[in-house]
């Protein structure tokens, strides 16, 4: 296939139930998919919080592109492209920091954090250009929901809240559990590299199937309740949120135990400045509620994927190659919970995590695996039988259900084949 | 810093102990290696530069001794499916320096070269560590030990191997 002058055939490669191998391997499908979605649809790019200040700056990325997302002096967020607009240099090689403007290495080009062109050395030999015409290139479309900031590179479409459309009530649920009710991402990012095609990932952050294996040489050793979770026994359900979204709804199981920080392996007790500050922020009862309930376990398509304590930014760098940022999700005003979030995030994620090691092992066998051409599909069938609506109308499955990849495939093909 | 015999015999024993470490590490010795740490070990892998404080920001290991246990312990079940296969590993730690005494501890220094085979290919891990060793019953242990990789600021693939 080229995606230049040929169409795919997507009924022989998205099925209900199953895609082709090649989903995963061909790289004229990869530059299509950077077209059709990672540079149309909204991409999570990184929180208000990794920029407090007036003149913050942090490194962030659409997939292979950088993005330097910025607070101007009047604190106002800005997504810009790290590409002069004169000769295409770069004009910022830190991963973060505090700076008004940019100055390009090359010829001396400056740019406001907003964007602007600001001057450039020997003006004379610009007599008569506009240089309003001359900024930074930019996201198009940027849009914060919860903090989250997400940029668009389409100038016309779905606002970020109807993209969110199901998985927004997710958002809301993380930062019910803050007591300020805001989370912040403030420990720096760990990037973990797996050469995989991206959306291995993305079908494993929902896949409720294989903690049981992937992880049970942790969950044995750590007498770890997660497995328990994900057995064909429990409660929790699979969802498909739409739009390519989808969690596992582990409330049921929690809800089952009733007992306050029990989704988080831990109690009341053990965190009493944070039961406190919740208790004060919500009333006994409903705080009750919220710390029985806890954290969401959600992707939202493309790339932003919150499991629990962390979250994972999926950056596509290739047919083949991917990164994943991960970090600790941080309560604002809340010390006592985020160490153990940090300890417990740090332990389990990043290239040495205990649990994230064995997913990136995972993702790159499976990419080898698929080179071989038979059989020509990977079955994605499991409880399709059992699949139901819930009460929100959302389809549902038991907690080991294939249920979210399907959700995942439907909107990737109607994003795919979208003009 | 200066010198004497004493010093010098020193050197070579902390040599002698690094290698073993290194050793035991490469082969996935690994009850013998989690034996070389003391009581209160720390092993930290930093991440993004020399790493801020550990306590505030992500690194790619910060484990205090029970979570080194917890690490040895998956490893052991031969069920951590990064490390089955085993990656195969050798490794040069050289430019071995002693920096000085802080309380009880001698504040070591060496550089490390990795070479790691692995399902997925080969790749070479180059790093500084910093080491502080303590004598427990006549024998050298390890307090402390931490992996600044040359690249870690960069994305990196999986290492679950002991580094």
């Amino acid at each position: 296939m080229n995606a230049a002058d040929a169409i795919p055939n997507w009924d022989s490669l998205i099925r209900p139930h199953e895609v082709r191998g090649s989903m995963y391997t061909d790289p004229a499908l990869f530059e299509l998919e950077l077209q059709k979605i990672w540079y149309r649809t909204w991409v999570y790019v990184g929180h208000v919080s990794e920029v407090p200040q007036p003149n913050d700056f942090v490194m962030k990325s659409i997939g292979p592109q950088a993005v330097i997302m910025t607070r101007d002096k009047d604190g106002e967020i800005h997504l810009l492209l790290n590409r002069c607009s004169h000769r295409g240099n770069q004009v910022c090689l830190k991963d973060s920091g505090n700076a008004g403007s940019f100055t390009c290495p090359y010829h001396g080009w400056t740019f406001t954090n907003n964007g602007k062109l600001r001057g450039y050395p020997f003006p004379t030999g610009y007599e008569g250009v506009d240089n309003s015409q001359l900024g930074l290139g930019r996201v198009t479309r940027m849009s914060i929901y919860q903090g989250f900031v997400f940029g668009s590179f389409a100038a016309e479409g779905p606002t970020l809240e109807e993209h969110l459309g199901g998985a927004r009530e997710t958002l809301d649920r993380l930062v019910r559990n803050s007591p300020e009710n805001e989370i912040e991402i403030t420990a720096g990012f760990l990037k973990h590299q797996v050469r995989s095609n991206w959306k291995f990932l993305v079908e494993n952050e929902t896949d409720g199937y294989h903690p049981q294996f992937v992880h049970a040489s942790i969950f044995a050793v750590a007498k770890s309740g997660i497995g328990d979770l994900y057995s064909s026994k429990s409660t929790a359900v699979s969802r498909d949120l739409g739009g390519g979204h989808s969690e596992n709804d582990l409330r049921p199981e929690f809800r089952r135990l009733d007992k306050p920080l029990g989704w988080f392996g831990t109690s009341a007790e053990r965190l009493p400045d944070y039961t406190a500050k919740m208790n004060a922020a919500h009333g006994e009862g409903r705080a009750r509620e919220i710390m029985i309930d806890g954290t969401p376990h959600v992707m939202i398509f493309p790339n932003l994927f919150v499991a629990e304590i962390q979250i994972f930014v999926i950056q596509p760098l290739s047919v083949s190659e991917t990164v994943q940022h991960v970090t600790a999700i941080q309560f604002k005003g809340a010390p006592d919970i985020n160490r153990r979030l940090r300890q417990q995030t740090m332990g389990s994620v990043g290239p040495a995590g205990l649990l994230l090691a064995d997913d990136g092992e995972m993702y790159e066998r499976t990419q080898r695996g698929v080179q071989a051409l038979k059989p020509d599909y990977l079955y994605l069938g499991r409880g399709k039988h059992r699949e139901r609506e819930d009460e929100q109308g959302f389809v549902v499955g038991d907690a080991t259900d294939e249920v979210p990849t399907r959700g995942m495939w439907r909107h990737y093909r109607s994003q795919m084949e979208a003009d | 810093m200066a010198f004497d015999a004493n010093d010098s015999l020193l050197l070579c024993e902390i040599e002698q102990f690094l290698y073993h470490e290194a050793r035991l590490a490469d082969d996935h010795q690994y009850e013998a290696w989690e034996s070389l740490w003391t009581e209160d070990g720390v092993y930290w892998i930093p991440a993004n530069g020399e790493g801020g404080d550990p306590e505030q920001v992500m690194s790619i290991v910060y484990d205090n001794r029970s979570r080194i246990a917890l690490r040895i312990k998956q490893l052991l079940t031969g069920k951590r499916l990064s490390q089955t296969p085993r990656s195969g590993l050798r490794r040069i730690v050289s430019n071995v320096e002693m920096l000085g005494r802080e309380n009880q501890d001698l504040r070591v220094t060496a550089n490390a070269f990795v070479f790691e085979s692995t399902l997925r290919g080969d790749l070479v891990w180059a790093s500084r560590n910093e080491y502080r060793l303590r004598r427990v019953g006549g024998e050298l242990r390890m307090a402390y030990k931490k992996v600044t990789l040359v690249n870690n600021d960069k994305a990196l693939y999986s290492m679950s191997f002991l580094i």
